[in-house]
């Protein structure tokens, strides 16, 4: 047996009070759960504390909370891990962020989660004619879903999700990641329609910030945002969406100026990312709107000599032959009839073999 | 020590202060920067959204070129973003000895093979494992006595965990804390130093983008910092070019000089502060430095740091 602190964020809207911190001293093996821990406290101590629970094994995503600042499962954390990440010795637990307390380490999950997971449509519209019997698919495109399937729903993401934090109408990672499971899905009818919609909502795939808080809060492994990325691969590449968000026109001029110049062109980028991927792209609409309304930013920049006219007009670009290697290599990857997909989550390490 | 030197596209484009001071700071930590100029874009992330591949092959190219860099001893790189998209390439090429073949064939018409495992830190990593923290306090001549620095370090370098190398020997998402205190600077905690300077949806979500930045600046703000300070360019563009922008977004004044990593290791090093580039941020740094006399933070601090 060993001795430890929790320190626990307690509320209770309907008192009216305050949010508080509560300390209290458990005993417990030190591999034992954050979750027995706080169970403890609510026996010995105060039955009140709120925190839910079911399975205590990772499987039902009941118990997401905050540990030291970061999402987990209560159930999925040892104490001793816990204490050594901890700031000051004590163990503290509060609630999940992005969503709204019920009591104490409880959310509601609902406006925020499970709306956002309804709004994916979570289910299989199969291909019709509907076969007799099975469907019969290749193994590797079930392979390739079983990471998005992994997801239980227990909101460690969707309480640490950057983008959400700011933008609360984003559908966040866990909701994208479930779309993705049937994106990748080939018994199911509607990538097109499904991928669409995503890439047209202003909330939808391309919101995502890309700044990996899902893929190191999933205690599962199902790193949302590389489901995300997916999804803008399949969106952009395969089904050619060209979104209103400029999603796609962004990718598509980055990935071919890179081929032109080797280098980011970052006076090209910006319009080409409203305007489409062309040299006249800043003289569209869309490019000329956003650019008078960076012509602040874009002045002062000038005007302390961070931006100057040279590499507006002359920008940076690698040697000849440097380029001609760059362009081999474009067209040898993109002339192959299928995108190759190399997910460590899939195939393993060699050393790990 | 002697480093195949992968300056970015950004630091030299769009905040040319970077690449500029980066020059100007490594003579004075021994350290010789062999440019990789014939290396590509390491994509940002954004060819890997395109394409896997390619963005495995285009940084496998810059790798081999690294490890063909004469007498060098690891790759060098001076930002965040450059950083995290190239670790995430190089961990599916390490992973796959099959896959690396796959890679390395596509290379073969330049002569070029990435052999698995090469060395590749940002300058912060560098400053702390390679160079030390107690070298560098001792190349110190003007301490940022007083200076309240509030480190902003960029998603790529600090997530996710396993792939970027952080563990209980390595606490890379503090070395920025570190180099601050080693610098002679107090270290300002704040809410947004882990978090997304929301650069990457600026052409997606303008809004959405402006209030992460607005929102972490504020945050240091009201945390009592005089400035930030990032390893990452790209964060830079957002939380400086874009701040006047970003404070409309948040509506709230914010002011705050936003530093580049090597710049602030220039002040302490002694360096000027137009050596540096500092006149070229949009917001300017006066708070922090006093122009006529160069000498940061309070006016006083000692000549001489130890």
């Amino acid at each position: 047996m060993a001795e430890f602190t929790l320190r626990l964020r307690r509320y209770d809207p309907e008192s009216g009070e305050a949010p508080y911190w509560e300390e209290h001293t458990i005993e417990l093996e030190p591999h034992r759960s954050v979750l027995e821990a706080i169970l403890q406290a609510k026996a010995r101590f105060d039955g009140s504390i709120g925190i839910r629970c079911s399975c205590r094994a990772a499987i039902c995503g009941s118990c997401g909370v905050r540990i030291n600042g970061r999402p987990d499962l209560a159930c999925h954390k040892h104490l001793d891990r816990a204490e050594k990440q901890s700031r000051d010795g004590v163990i503290e637990v509060e609630p999940m962020g992005n969503m709204p307390v019920i009591k104490d380490l409880i959310v509601d999950m609902e406006e925020v989660h499970w709306k956002k997971i309804r709004r994916v449509t979570p289910w299989l519209i199969p291909k019709q004619p509907v076969p007799e019997r099975e469907y019969i698919v290749p193994r590797e495109s079930m392979v390739d879903v079983t990471q998005s399937m992994a997801c239980i729903q227990c909101g460690a993401c969707v309480s640490d999700c950057l983008s959400m934090e700011v933008d609360p109408a984003f559908i966040g990672p866990a909701a994208l990641a479930k779309a993705y499971r049937f994106v990748g899905d080939p018994r199911d009818d509607q990538h097109f329609e499904r991928l669409q919609d995503l890439a047209e909502d202003p909330a939808g795939i391309y919101d995502c910030t890309h700044c990996f808080m899902c893929i190191d809060a999933c205690p599962k492994g199902v790193a949302p945002m590389s489901q995300i990325m997916r999804l803008r691969r399949r969106a952009g590449n395969d089904f050619k969406i060209s979104d209103r968000n400029n999603g796609e026109r962004h990718e598509h001029a980055f990935v071919s100026l890179i081929k032109q110049y080797g280098l980011l062109n970052e006076a090209e980028l910006l319009p080409r990312s409203y305007g489409g991927d062309s040299p006249l792209a800043k003289f569209k609409p869309a490019a000329t709107t956003e650019l008078a309304t960076s012509l602040p930013v874009i002045a002062k920049a000038l005007l302390r000599r961070k931006v100057t006219p040279a590499a507006v007009f002359k920008p940076h670009r690698l040697p000849k032959q440097d380029l001609s290697a760059i362009a081999g290599i474009y067209d040898t990857i993109e002339g192959r009839e299928q995108r190759e997909e190399f997910n460590i989550y899939i195939s393993g390490k060699d050393e790990d073999r | 020590m002697r480093v195949a030197y992968w300056p970015g596209c950004v630091s030299r484009g769009f905040t040319p202060e970077l690449h500029g001071s980066m020059a100007r700071i490594a003579p004075l930590l021994d350290i010789e920067l062999v440019p990789l100029d014939r290396a590509s874009c390491c994509g940002a992330g954004v060819i890997a959204e395109h394409n896997q591949e390619l963005a495995d092959t285009l940084n496998a190219r810059t790798f081999a070129l690294a490890q063909k860099a004469d007498g060098t001893a690891l790759m060098m790189n001076i930002c965040s973003t450059c950083q995290g998209s190239q670790s995430e390439c190089q961990e599916r090429l390490d992973a796959s000895a099959e896959y690396r073949a796959k890679i390395n064939q596509t290379l073969a018409g330049e002569g070029l093979s990435y052999e698995k495992g090469l060395t590749n830190k940002n300058l912060l990593w560098l400053l702390v494992e390679e160079l030390g923290l107690d070298e560098l306090r001792s190349r110190v001549r003007r301490p940022l006595t007083d200076l309240r620095v509030g480190p902003f370090y960029g998603c790529y370098i600090v997530r996710p965990e396993d792939r970027v190398g952080i563990d209980d020997a390595h606490p890379r998402d503090t070395y920025l804390d570190q180099v601050i205190d080693a610098l002679g600077g107090s270290v300002t905690d704040y809410a947004g130093t882990h978090k997304c300077c929301g650069f990457p949806i600026i052409t997606m979500n303008k809004d959405a983008s402006l209030k992460q930045a607005g929102r972490h600046i504020g945050d240091a703000l009201d945390a009592g910092a005089d400035c930030l300070v990032t390893p990452c360019p790209l964060c830079h563009l957002n939380l400086d070019l874009q701040q006047p922008m970003a404070a409309r977004a948040v509506g709230r004044n914010l002011g705050m000089p936003v530093l580049h990593l090597p710049q602030l290791v220039g002040l302490a090093l002694g360096l000027a502060p137009d050596q540096l580039g500092l006149q070229r941020h949009v917001v300017r740094p006066t708070s922090v430095i006093d122009w006529t006399t160069a000498v940061v933070g309070e006016v006083g601090a000692p000549a001489a740091g130890g």
